[in-house]
């Protein structure tokens, strides 16, 4: 099965500067999805989860224009030829609140 | 602004680390010319800067923090030109941790004999230590272990590792401090880890006096007395003179005993600076004057320095980091508020001038002498 995965001009210094990398997920998820992009663009995958595998919070994915967060989150199935974007959100951006 | 920093032997490089970006100022020991170099990173907040000059380096350590893209430390050998970026992370919990990166606080490199070695303290509280010069960094174990960790709660800023601080005769001894932790002490290079908060007070706790959990914002060791430290408490200010097994009040003529940085004088033990802020629920500087104040007797006294400074309507925030010297003879003090002020002084603190104001909410301020 081939997804193909979107990357903001942000992102794309980490893959060789492509904006759309075709990729085989392990699973038919969007977990699935980043795992595979960790195996290709380690360095894309970095941005995008963390350590724990979760999203990070200021980053949202879409599966043919709808946002995961309100799909099945990471476990959003996906199917052959899907379009998936990584972008970042607008609630980043703001520095922290320090100490 | 200048696109890129050149600077000689004697120059004074202030680093200041801010919600937006990093500033790199070039100044000369009189203050009379000052040049700068930023916004590096512009979006990204800058939470811990260093400067190390081991081994002939002019290297600058940088912990940036995009908000959508998370958190790596990156280093310039040329003043800014270039910087590294670590395509992977270079700050990563282990898988067995449980945890994830969410912003480094501190980069300290340890003593001159072992120039590859830096640490950088993180949120959540963790400590990480690099081995070749700050390009890659691993989790101190024996800290993460401690059976105190998982009972350590966030402050106002979040749960951080926020001092490290590294004997420069015994760089296997290493205190840290953690908001809210207290002070911790290691004697064999980070494996075991034990309290050094004795008479640290947590008036936030039912006990005041608990093994531990107390909001220690800042620690600076007096030079040339290893067993001396200053402390800056979320409520209190303290000295100790055997290393941190027990901690004495100093808050003698102080307008508040709370507030964020502390910075210890280079060669001179009895001498440190403070800037008190009105309490915890009005962080800024007391009575709306921009005050800093100093000790020339170990905390037996402090006095008022206001040359330069705004004395009406002047209420500041400056932070536990936002408070530097260069280790220079005078000694120069720098320090930045979040309201974008940066004030320097090149006489120890009795006469102040504004080096830049308008910037974004200052969050560090790291000074150093070239050599």
């Amino acid at each position: 099965m081939l997804v193909h995965l979107h990357l903001p001009g942000a992102l794309r210094q980490y893959a060789d500067g492509a904006g759309r990398l075709d990729l085989r997920p392990g699973g038919a998820t969007v977990a699935g999805l980043l795992e595979a992009l960790g195996g290709t663009c380690p360095g894309v995958h970095h941005r995008v989860v963390d350590e724990l595998g979760s999203l990070r919070p200021h980053v949202n994915v879409f599966v043919n224009g709808e946002n995961i967060r309100y799909l099945a989150g990471l476990a959003t199935s996906l199917r052959e030829g899907d379009e998936v974007w990584l972008l970042p959100a607008v609630s980043g951006g703001s520095g922290g609140p320090g100490g | 602004m200048t696109e890129r920093l050149t600077v000689s032997s004697g120059d004074i490089l202030v680093l200041v680390g801010t919600t937006k970006g990093a500033f790199l100022f070039r100044t000369d020991p009189g203050l009379r010319r000052t040049e700068v170099s930023g916004p590096h990173f512009p979006g990204e907040a800058i939470y811990a800067l260093a400067y190390d000059g081991r081994a002939g380096r002019q290297r600058v350590l940088a912990g940036t923090e995009s908000s959508h893209w998370g958190s790596v430390v990156r280093h310039t050998d040329d003043l800014g030109a270039t910087w590294t970026d670590p395509a992977e992370g270079n700050v990563r919990f282990p898988a067995d941790a449980g945890a994830a990166l969410t912003r480094v606080w501190q980069l300290t490199p340890a003593d001159d004999e072992h120039p590859e070695v830096v640490y950088a303290g993180v949120e959540p509280a963790a400590l990480f230590r690099s081995g070749d010069g700050g390009e890659t960094y691993e989790l101190v174990r024996g800290l993460w272990d401690h059976p105190h960790r998982t009972r350590w709660e966030p402050g106002g800023g979040g749960l951080c590792l926020h001092t490290v601080l590294v004997d420069p005769d015994d760089p296997d001894r290493i205190w840290v401090a953690i908001s809210t932790g207290g002070v911790y002490h290691s004697e064999d290079g980070g494996k075991s880890w034990r309290t050094r908060h004795q008479g640290v007070r947590a008036q936030f706790l039912p006990d005041p006096h608990p093994e531990f959990g107390q909001c220690v914002h800042k620690v600076a060791p007096a030079a040339g007395r290893p067993q001396r430290m200053y402390l800056q408490n979320h409520w209190g200010l303290y000295r100790t003179d055997d290393a941190g097994e027990q901690w004495v009040d100093i808050a003698n003529g102080v307008p508040s005993d709370f507030g964020f940085p502390m910075v210890a004088h280079p060669s001179d033990p009895d001498t440190a600076w403070c800037i008190p802020l009105t309490s915890d629920g009005f962080r800024c500087t007391a009575e709306g004057r921009a005050r800093v104040f100093r000790t020339r007797d170990a905390g037996d006294s402090w006095e008022p320095l206001t040359g330069g400074l705004p004395q009406e309507w002047a209420f500041l925030t400056v932070l536990r980091d936002g408070f530097g010297n260069d280790g220079g003879d005078p000694v120069g003090l720098y320090f930045g508020t979040r309201t974008g002020e940066l004030f320097g002084s090149a006489d120890e603190g009795d006469s102040w001038k504004l080096l830049a104001e308008w910037l974004p909410p200052i969050m560090c301020v790291k000074a150093a002498t070239v050599r």
